[in-house]
């Protein structure tokens, strides 16, 4: 019988609350359906829940969606579909800085990412293969700058580019989100490393590869699943950042994505229509991606807890 | 973006020993032990950069990067946080013509002026109110959704998918769409309440009710995170321990309270760890939702830093930078503290 199955079992009865669980108590084994299965009850209230917490969760992301797609006049309206039109999206591409915004973001988050993999690849491989002095701290240090607040960095950073006159600046930007890409992806692809037996190392050096070729050679190929879930996820963080990309860029064509959204709705105007449009454009690649990296991603990120 | 920590904070100190054995090509042990090397002075330095030399090389370009980008502003985070420096005195260029700043060294008046002041205590509550809030409503409906999602069922897919659908859609959006369904006049959830005949409520504009729309919205976005998470968790605890505990009488509840929450107890502290930390940084959902309105009611520590900084007039740097070096120490007390309880405990972490 699979762990699902089980696990499952115990859940079935959380899940139909009080009534069940308390006659299991007693009952203990005296019960009389096969493990594994579930009463009728049991199901409905597992579906019931399912459902409900679905609805919850797409809920939002649809009316969005919908909303996108009814004419600015009735971007307010509870209908669910209304005179279905195109009509903020080409709003959205032809008269407003979208795709500049676009441009921006997809500048900036491409190349954080590029260069954040680049830098913290060779030390991931360090970190997660060779004991040298130093090595503790260094990831100790990787460790807590994570947890940084942006608060702490965001004033002496911006008076840095305001020094260097990278304000507004899409490099300014780079800049700043590779401190939290840097450790980030040194981290997470050390965490890949780990995961690819040593024997590969020892046999390359066997063949007479210095540590250098090993690494670029025989162990950077094997980790390239690794590198591309790294990648993505350091793509989605400066995708997603909010704060850095609005106090460092003014102007309506420097704005990032983040920032270019919020434009929309002001204390002032409120265009519900072309911001749902925007948010549908914005949330499309990401989600695509997420689809494809997310069972990487989730492994990646807790395989040593659940190990332990 | 710390997510990563996880499972090298899990094992950061079990994989010593791994490392060890692994590095064992090339590296010495007698070298690698920095308590040998102290005495042997400059052959003991060039033993270890001949034996070290390409490891060093290796991580070299992070330290770099960490030195000159993170290293090099906290430090002057902290000088700012020293001095009485805001917009019209720090150095800045306007047009051709740089202005050279003109701020001084102050000494502890700004951790003074903010700690005195009890506006730091009312930030401090609500942000540990909302930290301890989120987490918790987070945690419990992640298990509970894990719980239920690993199992055999048809449509099992279909829920995971829906149910990770905030996860995959960038956080800003998202808020900006709990915005719309928030707004008072026009949004869908007065509109279903005004049709079930009940008085349209303030979600956003009363302090009371955004500090609960806050909450709510947040834990939208976090849940997927800890429901996936704990799956995983629930999917490597091995089956047999149910069936010999099913065996033995063991009811679904004291199967649940003494293997499946146990056997979670890893990837929970580490996902309550980050989750923490997150949400006590958590920027964009107050900042996009509320902007710490109305008034300030939900203003936490983070959005404050950038409020004085950003937002208010004149940009008081300088106290910007004492919030901030006070969150980061708020923070890492807290990690000491949750490090150290873990080991009392017997956890390696």
């Amino acid at each position: 019988m699979s762990t699902a199955n089980t696990a499952a079992t115990t859940t079935a009865d959380k899940a139909t609350a009080g009534k069940q669980t308390a006659g299991k108590a007693t009952a203990g084994k005296s019960t009389t359906r096969a493990r594994g299965s579930r009463s009728p009850l049991a199901s409905v209230g597992l579906h019931a829940t399912l459902v409900v917490a679905s609805v919850i969760a797409v809920f939002p992301v649809l009316w969005i969606v919908l909303t996108s797609l009814k004419p600015a006049k009735h971007a307010i309206t509870t209908d669910f579909v209304k005179e279905p039109t195109l009509g903020n999206y080409t709003y959205l591409l032809e008269q407003s800085h979208f795709l500049s915004w676009f441009a921006n973001s997809v500048l900036v988050a491409g190349v954080t990412t590029v260069l954040g993999v680049f830098i913290a690849a060779t030390t991931g491989y360090a970190v997660s293969r060779f004991k040298f002095p130093g090595m503790r701290p260094l990831m100790w240090t990787l460790l807590i700058t994570q947890m940084f607040p942006m608060a702490i960095l965001i004033v002496p950073l911006y008076n840095l580019m305001g020094d260097l006159g990278l304000l507004n600046q899409p490099l300014g930007l780079i800049i700043t989100y590779l401190t939290i890409a840097v450790p980030f992806c040194a981290w997470m692809m050390k965490g890949f490393f780990d995961t690819i037996p040593v024997e590969i190392d020892e046999s390359g050096r066997v063949d007479g590869l210095n540590p250098f070729g090993t690494f670029w050679r025989l162990i950077l190929p094997l980790a390239k699943p690794g590198l591309a879930v790294t990648g993505f996820y350091a793509f989605i963080t400066a995708w997603g950042e909010v704060a850095y990309a609005s106090a460092f860029m003014v102007g309506e064509e420097n704005l990032t994505l983040a920032g270019g959204l919020q434009t929309f709705v002001t204390q002032y105007t409120s265009n519900w229509g072309a911001m749902s449009a925007a948010s549908v454009l914005i949330a499309i690649p990401a989600a695509i991606f997420f689809v494809f990296a997310q069972r990487h991603l989730v492994a990646g990120m807790t395989a040593g807890a659940t190990k332990g | 973006m710390a997510a990563d920590t996880s499972q090298s904070v899990a094992k950061a100190a079990g994989d010593d020993v791994e490392n060890d054995v692994a590095a064992r090509g090339r590296s010495r042990r007698t070298d690698s032990d920095p308590t040998d090397r102290g005495g042997k002075g400059a052959s003991g330095l060039r033993r270890a950069l001949a034996t070290h030399w390409y490891a060093w090389a290796m991580v070299a370009p992070v330290v770099l990067v960490l030195g000159v980008i993170i290293g090099w502003p906290l430090v002057r985070g902290i000088y700012l946080s020293l001095t009485d420096a805001n917009e019209r005195n720090v150095s800045r260029t306007i047009g051709v013509r740089h202005i050279e700043a003109t701020y001084e060294f102050v000494g502890l008046d700004n951790y003074v002026a903010v700690l005195g002041d009890p506006v730091f205590l009312q930030r401090l509550v609500w942000t540990v109110m909302w930290t301890v809030a989120c987490v918790s409503i987070t945690f419990t409906l992640g298990l509970a959704l894990a719980n239920m999602l690993n199992r055999d069922f048809r449509g099992r897919a279909a829920y995971r998918m829906a149910l990770i659908l905030p996860w995959a859609v960038p956080g800003f959006v998202s808020v900006f769409a709990w915005r719309f369904l928030f707004n008072r006049d026009n949004g869908i959830l007065n509109k279903i309440l005004d049709g079930g005949g009940i008085a349209a409520i303030p979600w956003l504009d009363d302090p009371t009710w955004a500090k609960f729309s806050v909450v709510a919205v947040n834990v939208w976005l976090g849940v997927p995170f800890m429901m996936v998470a704990l799956l995983g968790g629930l999917q490597s605890i091995p089956g047999e321990l149910y069936e010999a505990a099913e065996m033995d009488g063991a009811s679904a509840w004291q199967r649940f309270r003494h293997i499946t929450l146990p056997g979670l107890r890893a990837v929970s502290m580490t996902v309550i760890l980050l989750s923490t930390i997150w949400t006590f940084n958590m920027f964009p959902v107050i900042f996009l939702l509320t902007r710490g309105g109305p008034g300030d009611s939900t203003e936490i520590l983070v959005t404050q830093a950038f409020r004085e900084a950003f937002v208010s007039s004149p940009r008081d740097f300088a106290g910007s930078a004492t919030w901030g070096v006070l969150i980061l120490a708020l923070l890492m007390i807290f990690a000491l503290v949750y490090r150290r309880s873990l080991r009392k405990q017997g956890e390696v972490w």
